[in-house]
């Protein structure tokens, strides 16, 4: 489970969370919602410690993820990051790209990191792509490559970065096809997402942050049906 | 008005030894280029990375590299280093002086290659877990080569050329041997010309290794 308690972040004099208070129990899908610039990226990158806290703390399966002591290679083993540009690394074939970190961070064998990623590649519908450079393949199909590489590291929790803004609009569906997968495999999903469609079908609790601040969480029903604060009205009823 | 006669027999009675000497070229040329790539990544990343004392040394390495005559850096670790007691043999002072010049170029190369690096790829390759080592080695530096590859064949050519400035130094790489039966037989036109098309050959054998060698290592 993840635990945030009164996490603050600030970006020299610019105070980007403002307390944050979040509970992400194993299993569940929470979609974050709200505008550029309201906290929503920041708050993932200071879940697998990208970036650091100035106040509060972070516990992911009780360790703290901040404290000096915690070894942030292992723990970000724990939680696979897609971003919203896929960053697949170009020099790597696509399944190079994934079974690297098996082998090198896990220390698998060539043949089992080999074999794990053959199997996320096909779970994601790579499976023809083995020898393929990143460079030939779509942006969707990119971005579906970062989601095995993730996988490849059987990680307990998977934090997307607003997975879908940077792809073409024909290519959304793919990608959130596979997310839509992995969420009813049962995997524990933070997403940050402009998509609210894929918020309100698939995620368990949707979150709205308005300017640092967690406005207002629940189930999407309550969410999109019955917001409670006048900022997540105003949202909604802009992105409609 | 043109009375000189051309006499090609003696420079062709000692081709062998110029060839000879064009290998000394090559041997000497390869050598600072590994040096050089070796120093300027670590000068290029104290450069980025690092504050204080080291770095300031480092950015004078480069300036002096890159903004004084290369005869003046050999004449430095020649007769400058000489002066205080340290004599260095001509192949160490023109190794140690084209290794020192390559690798202030080449750390602003490199300096230039990881700023074409998106360091999103350096947070994507932590975010798998990998330590700041792994995701250099294994993620930023092989794309940094990439970006770097053309430059770096710029530089070894550089080197192959600059090396001839040995000769001045009294080492007998190719225009030292040359120079050396030039003034031995007086065909001094003969033996600058046919060592000139030595010179183009080596380059032009180095820019076709260095094509293969590109086709090979970056298939993306």
């Amino acid at each position: 489970m993840i635990q945030v308690r009164d996490l603050h972040k600030h970006f020299g004099d610019l105070h980007v969370l403002k307390g944050i208070n979040l509970d992400v129990n194993k299993g569940e899908v929470l979609s974050v919602i709200g505008s550029s610039g309201s906290g929503k990226s920041t708050l993932l990158y200071c879940l697998n410690s990208l970036e650091q806290i100035q106040q509060g703390s972070v516990h992911v399966d009780g360790i703290d993820v901040h404290a000096k002591s915690t070894g942030v290679n292992t723990l970000r083993q724990k939680l696979g990051m897609v971003f919203q540009q896929w960053n697949s690394f170009p020099h790597l074939t696509v399944l190079e790209n994934v079974a690297l970190s098996p082998r090198i961070v896990k220390g698998k064998s060539k043949e089992e990191a080999i074999a794990m990623a053959e199997k996320q590649l096909k779970h994601v519908g790579l499976g023809d792509k083995f020898k393929h450079y990143p460079n030939s393949l779509s942006g969707g199909q990119q971005q579906r490559l970062a989601i095995a590489r993730a996988l490849a590291m059987e990680p307990e929790y998977m934090l997307f970065d607003e997975a879908t803004s940077a792809l073409d609009p024909e290519k959304v569906g793919e990608v959130l096809d596979t997310m839509r997968l992995l969420a009813e495999e049962g995997m524990t999903m933070i997403c940050v997402t402009h998509e609210m469609g894929f918020a309100k079908e698939v995620s368990d609790r949707v979150a709205y942050f308005h300017n640092g601040i967690m406005e207002e969480i629940g189930p999407p029903e309550q969410l999109f049906g019955s917001p409670q604060s006048e900022h997540t009205r105003k949202f909604l009823a802009n992105v409609r | 008005m043109f009375d000189y006669n051309f006499h090609w027999r003696p420079v062709l009675k000692t081709l062998p030894d110029l060839i000879q000497a064009g290998l000394t070229t090559l041997e000497v040329a390869v050598l600072s280029m590994v040096i050089g790539i070796i120093l300027g990544l670590g000068l290029a990343l104290i450069r980025m990375h690092m504050k204080g004392p080291l770095r300031w040394f480092t950015v004078a390495w480069i300036e002096m590299a890159r903004n004084t005559p290369a005869l003046f850096q050999l004449f430095f670790f020649g007769f400058g280093l000489g002066a205080i007691g340290i004599n260095l043999t001509p192949y160490t002072i023109i190794l140690a002086g084209l290794s020192f010049n390559c690798a202030g170029y080449l750390a602003e190369n490199f300096r230039g290659g990881f700023q074409a690096v998106p360091d999103t790829q350096l947070k994507a390759a932590r975010c798998l877990g990998m330590n700041a080592w792994q995701a250099y080695t294994r993620i930023v530096i092989p794309q940094v080569f990439k970006v770097i590859y053309h430059p770096i064949t710029n530089q070894m050519v550089w080197a192959v050329l600059m090396s001839s400035l040995g000769m001045l130094i009294g080492f007998r790489e190719l225009s030292g041997e040359t120079q050396f039966f030039a003034s031995r037989t007086f065909r001094i036109f003969e033996y600058f010309a046919v060592t000139a098309v030595l010179y183009y050959v080596i380059v032009k054998i180095i820019l076709a290794v260095s094509r293969l060698l590109a086709m090979r290592l970056f298939r993306y």
